[in-house]
């Protein structure tokens, strides 16, 4: 699992909640909401989507970390490594 | 109500099982075409219901389709539809004066369902019960899917009616157009009761789910041997304006709110009561100052349960006796029971008689009731007629409730 593994994780999630979205011009170090057209229901969405596919949970106080795809891979990557290893 | 503004209808959308445009919809109507699929439903196997196929990327982003619900998404393709038959300049048009009143017969069971199957997949987690279940489960939620669609700022709510709830929908409008609440108002009714099990499962305890080896002839009122109710999904929304703003701005016509009634029965909550449904029939009539032969066209409601055919045809007799040139019709045994959309539905497939003058029938009859034998009964093949000024369109509903809505050809006294 590497950092480039979790963005893509996060885009796949990001491209079935935000399908008319153009996902190929997303730049990581960017915040999300500011290239896409992202609600708070959206996010909510990629965390309750990281919940179920992938068994992550991200507190409420943590949504902020999600805010860029750079800032989700720094985040959630000790997160899966940890799952990981269990 | 002749001293209350005239109200017409100048535009109407829908999606029934077996066309997505009032010319498709009524060619089927004429040349007898039902279209009843098979589908699988959660927990019970295979069921014969109406499915509508209209596309829903026409009028919605993928992302408002996958966040909202199927009756919004019917809801939205109905309203835009309606719209565009309307002659309408919709960014003319202020946002504010317009209102969104839909007809439902429950809404929530479906959303509901697939939570709960969802969270069943996770030893029944709560913390996997989509944020999205409220804003989907809120009782106007298909009423509000189209305001947010369409920018309209005026008001939305559903009318939650049973069956009854496509009349109810078009009657509201029409009273709240007469009142100057709102100047242009989208209303009708809308279901998406298939993707409920529970619907079929209550159905089937109670002995009314319909079936059939041919799925297309499962849905078959007043034949002898009926056996219940198809289920289906649809909608129909049409525009009401006031007569006055409707000429002013050379709005087509397509017909006119001539009078309507609601009432309840007061008697049980699933059995209907012939006296009562007699009486809002006659109230409607009343109120739009007709006398019954004044009626070329009863759209019934039967809805092919052994019962409820019968007693349907009871309160007809009572109030049609004397009246041969009155025909009359069913539209479910082509579409099945579109639940919240039925009425607005039935209504929409007996409208273009006006202008053709031909009365669709009731289908899938191979052997006559005799107790649901009525002079003027159409049976599986549309009739030409001299002349159609007005049409009487039944819908009834659980708990007893009652709805005549009787539309009349524009421009005949």
């Amino acid at each position: 699992m590497t950092k480039e593994t979790i963005k893509q994780v996060v885009l796949d999630i990001i491209s079935d909640i935000a399908p008319d979205e153009d996902l190929s011009i997303v730049k990581p170090e960017v915040r999300l909401r500011d290239q896409l057209s992202l609600d708070s229901m959206d996010f909510l969405d990629i965390v309750m989507e990281l919940r179920k596919k992938h068994g992550i949970e991200v507190p409420e106080a943590d949504y902020v970390q999600l805010a860029s795809l750079d800032s989700c891979a720094d985040y959630l990557l000790p997160k899966f490594l940890a799952k990981a290893s269990k | 109500m002749s001293s209350k503004p005239r109200i017409v209808i100048t535009g109407l959308g829908l999606t029934a099982p077996n066309g997505n445009s009032l010319l498709e919809f009524r060619a089927n109507l004429l040349a007898g075409k039902a279209r009843i699929a098979e589908i699988e439903v959660r927990h019970m196997g295979k069921h014969p219901a109406g499915v509508c196929d209209f596309d829903a990327t026409k009028w919605q982003k993928r992302k408002e389709i996958r966040n909202g619900t199927r009756v919004g998404s019917i809801s939205i393709f109905c309203a835009r539809e309606a719209l565009g038959s309307s002659g309408l300049d919709w960014d003319k048009v202020d946002k504010s004066r317009v209102g969104v009143y839909l007809g439902i017969t429950e809404h929530g069971n479906v959303e509901t369902e697939n939570e709960i199957f969802n969270i069943s997949q996770f030893g029944n987690d709560t913390k996997y019960w989509t944020h999205h279940h409220n804003p989907r489960t809120v009782a106007n939620n298909p009423a509000g899917e189209v305001t947010m669609n369409m920018g309209i700022t005026g008001p939305h709510y559903t009318i939650g009616a049973a069956c009854a709830a496509g009349n109810a929908g078009l009657i509201q409008a029409a009273q709240m157009l007469q009142l100057g609440e709102v100047d242009l108002a989208f209303a009708g009714g809308v279901s998406e009761s298939i993707h409920t099990f529970g619907i079929f499962a209550g159905f089937k305890n109670q002995g009314a789910l319909g079936a059939h080896e041919d799925p297309n002839k499962a849905s078959r009122p007043f034949d002898k041997n009926r056996n219940g109710i198809v289920i289906s999904e649809g909608g129909a929304i049409y525009i009401l304006e006031r007569l006055d703003d409707a000429l002013a701005r050379g709005a087509p016509i397509i017909a006119e709110i001539a009078g309507w009634c609601i009432n309840s029965d007061a008697t049980d909550a699933v059995l209907p009561n012939p006296e009562r449904q007699a009486e809002c029939v006659q109230m409607a009539l009343k109120r739009a100052g007709m006398k019954p032969q004044d009626i070329q066209i009863v759209s019934t409601h039967a809805t092919a349960t052994a019962l409820g055919d019968i007693q349907e045809c009871t309160a007809l007799r009572s109030v049609f006796a004397g009246c041969p040139e009155t025909k009359v019709n069913n539209t479910k045994s082509f579409i099945g029971h579109c639940m919240g959309a039925a009425g607005a539905l039935e209504l929409a497939g007996n409208i273009p008689s006006f202008e053709d003058n031909w009365v669709h029938p009731t289908i899938n009859i191979d052997e006559l009731d005799p107790e649901c034998d009525m002079p003027g009964l159409v049976i599986n093949h549309p009739i030409k007629v001299e002349k159609v000024n007005a049409i009487l369109n039944n819908s009834f509903g659980m708990l007893g409730i009652n709805s005549a809505l009787i539309v009349k050809k524009y421009g005949v006294a």
